[in-house]
């Protein structure tokens, strides 16, 4: 590492003194580059990994009278309408049905809950052709936060889907 | 100035560590969350992508691709469709392929390599109702090609797509006797205050109640 070799300082006779240079290297560049590559890795890191919600289907049974029968009156049917819009009514009585959403579905659901025998309870939930994929499974996911096991997904009677359709336009839905 | 250093390059080191570089996937999904935890899995799967449109579609796992082979194989048997080797390899060996169109268009879809379907409209595999819903016969042959095996099947939708579509896949399901299924979420935290936030505060478990 001697560089300040060759002649034109004067030496004392016999000693060969390099000049004390610094060792110290500027780092400035490393460090650049080592941010540079962090906000790269950054941005490009996935952290979340996705998850996945497990589904168990019913079985279809072929005639309706060997399907588990339920009290009327500890069932509440979710109907999933169009924009987010949610329907519900208790019992068999859908004329009844009431317009609510997704932010208040969770204490409607828990009040049920609270006012039925845990036994009989029931929720049945209908997704109307207009519910979209992101509010079935947001239903779905708000079964398992609400503790509830026993839900059935069933498809929606024509009649019913006039009745949302009615109920829809008497609260001035498009 | 050396201790900013130090903790630059941990952390450089930490994301290089952490990255897991994700091929660029071909169809593009915002999927709905889910307070579920369980990480989907990734070996063995069916994967059924409904994009925003309702669009099905149909990939299978790389890794199986014995099972992709006989998949493809029983359906150009028993639909007559007189696939070539090299429109079957499209699907078997290609990865991250998956099946878009219907039967009587799977020929002039597997005849293009992936580089070319990008840029070209997918008429999806038809699955609105149970007449004509061809996800029946699908799920016929991956059951078949995955005897022995446990196959994992997976649902992911897109936020927008409608529930009709789903439903066809859920019937396909059904008629197939495949009556566990998963549908890929992205994970969030349970609401406080609710029944399983209590549950979980209370058992100490990340658990989902079920």
């Amino acid at each position: 590492m001697d560089t300040s070799g060759g002649g034109g300082h004067k030496k004392g006779p016999g000693v060969k003194k390099g000049k004390k240079l610094s060792t110290r290297v500027d780092l400035t560049p490393m460090v650049d580059l080592g941010f540079l590559l962090i906000t790269f890795f950054i941005f490009t890191t996935t952290m979340s990994q996705p998850t996945a919600m497990r589904l168990f289907l019913p079985k279809d049974v072929k005639n309706p009278e060997e399907q588990n029968k339920v009290k009327n009156s500890a069932v509440i049917t979710l109907l999933l309408g169009k924009e987010d819009r949610i329907f519900y009514y208790e019992g068999d009585s859908a004329a009844g049905m009431k317009p609510t959403d997704f932010k208040k579905v969770r204490d409607i659901v828990i009040d049920k809950k609270n006012r039925t025998d845990p036994k009989d309870f029931v929720v049945v939930i209908k997704p109307t052709v207009d519910a979209t994929y992101k509010n079935t499974v947001n239903i779905l996911d708000e079964m398992t936060i609400d503790d509830i096991h026993r839900y059935a997904m069933v498809d929606i009677t024509p009649d019913e889907y006039k009745l949302i359709l009615a109920t829809e336009a008497a609260n001035g839905i498009k | 100035m050396t201790a900013m250093c130090d903790v630059a390059f941990l952390l450089l080191s930490f994301f290089i560590l952490a990255t897991k570089f994700k091929p660029p996937e071909a169809l593009s999904v915002v999927t709905p969350s889910s307070v579920s935890t369980k990480v989907a899995p990734e070996k063995d799967v069916v994967l059924v992508t409904i994009d925003k449109d309702g669009k099905v579609y149909l990939s299978v796992s790389d890794a199986n691709s014995s099972e992709k082979k006989d998949m493809i194989d029983a359906i150009n048997t028993s639909k007559n469709l007189g696939l070539t080797d090299a429109e079957k390899n499209n699907f078997v060996k290609v990865p991250n392929s998956y099946i878009g169109a219907p039967f009587s268009q799977l020929k002039s879809y597997l005849d293009k390599n992936p580089e070319e379907l990008r840029n070209v409209v997918k008429p999806g595999i038809p699955a609105k109702d149970s007449t004509n819903n061809e996800m029946v016969d699908w799920f016929r042959v991956a059951q078949d090609a995955f005897q022995g095996k446990k196959m994992n099947v997976l649902v992911k939708g897109d936020d927008a797509s409608k529930y009709p579509a789903f439903q066809g896949v859920i019937i396909a399901l059904k008629k197939n006797d495949l009556m566990k299924f998963q549908v890929v979420t992205s994970s969030v935290p349970v609401p406080e205050g609710t029944e399983l936030y209590k549950f979980q505060q209370k058992t100490g478990t990340k658990e989902v109640a079920q």
